[in-house]
């Protein structure tokens, strides 16, 4: 019995929140909002490349350190917790699952020793409008080999050299693989409410592509590729919602009003009570994701969506009860509370909204307590 | 992370999973009218199955064999405690004692006499009950008011406890009363145990809203104790009591009765706008914040192992599961109303799903909210202990006890 990081990890961890405390303190996410300098990202993300980090938990045989997921769940959480505006999580957890799930044995070869090295940036561009995503709404098309379409918001889509993309073909929507630098990308800058992690409009002209799995399954393996990046990114929200309570903490200590710190009133208290029980839900079924996923377990499907739900709410919580502790202060744009709740709502967006997945959570109980009456009767 | 036992936690395991199949009762082969908790019956079997634990070293295996223990670990304990939950056989009749109580009783007595009643408490033969809550003194757990006074090697002890459990079947209790009211609150407390069949302790059961009476009001009129029943030092109960809360902190909590699969079949057997409840995307909403916070407490309990497994005293994650599993149960009772609709108001054992389950914890529910600490309390202790903030301004802490302003 182990439901916790090891020594090892920890260790890694700690290192990790040195290492970004001194590269990436909050100044630098903040800069990002006042327009992100272009040498200077590229720079940040080249130091975090030279940590390894990228290919934590790629297997060694495609470049990567082959580490292991709960390695990577530590960096995630760390990275959460400083708001680092780098594309991480498009390019490890969204482009390298996704070659890792759906990719031929030639394509991760070719491509993931690059992920793995930083050289090469990924994301996923799916959405094309408002509303979840359905088969019925996906228009960008495959011809042959060649994509027309228009895909927005795709996060990262600035930095990334390279996309998967969602797109209709004669077998229904299937995963494609896209170089953004070549002829018949336009990329356009969209203004999103993180602009830490910016977000771009992608037009697709006749671009040739090369299909990641069947055409036609992309819809499913999308499903599997989301439960993956869902129980990385549930760390990532875990670290942020952490952090939030404790800037809440530290200014309720701080903070004086009819004579004694705002933080010994009830109403204060409790709801940091409140913010405290849901990180500890939100770090319960995210330490039972990554349980789920380093064990490549059957419970993937059930423990991504409730570590997601529930980091989700967590960070929702954490973030807009920071803003409230704070009071007048929290509402500017000089504090750094904001940055929080934007990255907040960025996060739990991302990788579709709760509606999508306490779906799909709902749908994994059922499953499971079929699956138990069966066993049951068995019995 | 994992969730597997390493070999040697592994086999101890095996060991007691196969001696529980070997020796438990079958609670189920009673008639259905015994079946209940505080039923004689029921009682008797649960009395001979923790007398049987008792004689192969499987109750209270942490503690010294001395005071009845198996001199094990902590671990094990919480092993043995896992299977016997999975196995269905573990009530809670003597849990307060066994948890709470004695715990303290052990670390502030070592005299002869109080050391004899614990390891008939461990066999079951004894079961203990704690009598500290009183009409003006809930939440504000040190303004306790029942007295005691000293006459030679005697002490005399007249006033009234409240909210009780098990008082009317219990053989021992644990007392707090105020020994000197010219201290401040805190320290004018004096904690003994007593005889419950005692002259003078009266037990009044309490009719609960959810029409259950297993709680009591208890009368102490002229009841006369020896010196030798005091627990711990003459105005130093306060420490006792802290003793017994950090008890119940610590014991891995189990959570049993009905859960997320239970309001899922029901959800899944009641028809809604098209097909079940189950395809009504708000209720879906619902099940999955819901389940993320009782699965929670689950999960937490499992950090809580890996502590006493590495030898660690357990963190403060355990703090949150009350508050979740009151919150939770209230609210999902509630939903099993709302998604059957009118039909929800049925209880009639006859009619209603699970003969009326849902309606019976929706009516018992309030009181998890209150009893083992208020909500407010247990986000008190959140903000303080584990948070770090501030306790509230105390207008009664240095004052003399008996000049502390009180109402109705």
């Amino acid at each position: 019995m182990n439901f916790d990081y090891t020594d090892d990890q920890k260790a890694l961890k700690d290192e990790a929140r040195r290492f970004l405390a001194a590269v990436s303190p909050l100044t630098v996410a903040r800069a990002a909002l006042d327009g992100a300098d272009h040498e200077v990202m590229a720079a940040l993300w080249n130091r975090i490349a030279e940590q390894g980090w990228c290919g934590a938990a790629i297997p060694e045989a495609y470049g990567g350190l082959g580490l292991g997921y709960v390695e990577l769940c530590a960096l995630a959480e760390e990275l959460g917790r400083s708001l680092c505006p780098v594309p991480f999580a498009s390019s490890i957890y969204g482009f390298a699952e996704a070659l890792l799930v759906a990719g031929t044995e030639a394509q991760k070869l070719a491509l993931l020793p690059r992920v793995a090295e930083g050289s090469l940036v990924g994301t996923l561009a799916l959405s094309e409008g408002p509303g979840t995503l359905t088969a019925d709404r996906i228009k960008a098309r495959v011809v042959g080999d060649k994509l027309s379409g228009v895909k927005l918001p795709v996060t990262d889509g600035g930095a990334a050299n390279q996309a998967v993309v969602l797109a209709q073909s004669e077998t229904g929507p299937g995963l494609y693989l896209v170089d953004l630098t070549g002829a018949g990308v336009t990329r356009e800058a969209l203004s999103t409410i993180d602009p830490s992690r910016g977000g771009m409009r992608i037009t697709f002209d006749t671009v040739t592509v090369e299909a990641l799995g069947a055409p036609g399954e992309g819809l499913a393996l999308l499903e599997r590729i989301e439960q993956r990046a869902a129980v990385l990114i549930a760390f990532e929200q875990l670290g942020g919602a952490d952090r939030c309570l404790e800037m809440a903490r530290d200014y309720a200590l701080e903070r004086y009003a009819f004579g004694r710190p705002i933080g010994s009133y009830q109403a204060i208290k409790h709801k940091l009570a409140d913010v405290f029980i849901a990180n500890e839900v939100a770090r319960a079924n995210a330490y039972y994701g990554a349980w789920a996923l380093s064990s490549d377990a059957a419970e993937l499907p059930l423990a991504a969506a409730a570590a997601r739900v529930a980091a989700t709410n967590a960070y929702w919580l954490a973030t807009k009860e920071n803003i409230q502790t704070h009071g007048g202060i929290g509402f500017t744009w000089e504090a750094d509370c904001h940055l929080f709740y934007r990255r907040a709502r960025h996060l739990s967006l991302v990788l579709g909204g709760p509606s999508v997945w306490k779906r799909r959570l709902t749908s994994a109980l059922e499953a499971q307590v079929l699956r138990e009456d069966t066993e049951g009767e068995r019995a | 992370m994992n969730f597997e036992d390493n070999p040697q936690e592994a086999t101890y395991r095996a060991t007691v999973r196969s001696w529980i199949t070997a020796n438990a009762p079958d609670f189920g082969a009673l008639p259905v009218e015994e079946r209940r908790l505080w039923h004689p019956a029921h009682k008797e079997m649960a009395r001979q199955w923790q007398a049987k634990k008792s004689d192969a070293g499987y109750a209270c295996i942490s503690w010294p064999k001395e005071r009845g223990g198996a001199g094990g670990t902590a671990i094990e304990e919480a092993i043995f405690s896992q299977e016997e939950q999975r196995a269905g056989v573990q009530h809670h009749y003597f849990a307060t004692g066994l948890k709470m109580l004695l715990p303290a009783l052990m670390e502030h007595n070592k005299d002869e006499l109080s050391m004899a009643l614990v390891p008939p408490a461990v066999r079951g033969d004894a079961i203990w009950c704690q009598l500290f809550s009183e009409p003006s003194s809930g939440s504000d757990s040190a303004g306790v008011r029942t007295q005691a006074i000293r006459e030679g090697e005697y002490w005399r002890i007249n006033g009234q406890k409240v909210w009780n459990s098990g008082a009317q079947m219990a053989d021992y209790g644990m007392l707090v009363t105020r020994t000197d009211p010219s201290l401040p609150k805190h320290k004018g407390l004096t904690v003994f145990w007593i005889d419950m069949k005692a002259p003078g302790v009266e037990v009044r059961p309490i009719k609960m809203m959810s029409g259950d009476d297993e709680f009591n009001e208890v009368f102490f009129t002229d009841l006369v104790i020896p010196d030798s029943q005091r627990v711990g030092e003459i105005n130093g109960g306060w420490a006792v009591i802290i003793s017994t809360l950090m008890n119940e902190r610590a014991a891995v909590g189990s959570i049993t009765g009905i859960n997320w699969r239970d309001i899922l079949k029901l959800a899944r057997e009641t028809p809604g706008d098209a097909g079940s409840v189950l395809d009504d995307p708000a209720f879906c909403d619902w099940l999955a914040d819901y389940y993320t916070e009782v699965e929670a407490i689950r999960l937490l309990s499992f950090r809580t192992l890996t502590s006493l497994s590495r030898g660690e005293a357990p963190g403060p994650e355990s703090s949150a599961g009350k508050l979740l599993w009151a919150n939770g149960t209230q609210a999902m009772t509630n939903m099993a109303l709302d998604l059957q609709d009118r039909f929800g108001m049925i209880d009639d054992p006859e009619v209603a799903h699970r003969h009326g389950a849902f309606q019976h914890r929706f009516l018992w529910s309030p009181g998890l909210r209150l009893g083992g600490g208020t909500d407010e309390i247990m986000k008190n202790i959140i903000a303080e202990r584990v948070l770090g903030l501030p306790g509230d301004v105390r207008v009664d802490k240095n004052v003399p006890f008996r000049d502390i302003p009180s109402g109705r």
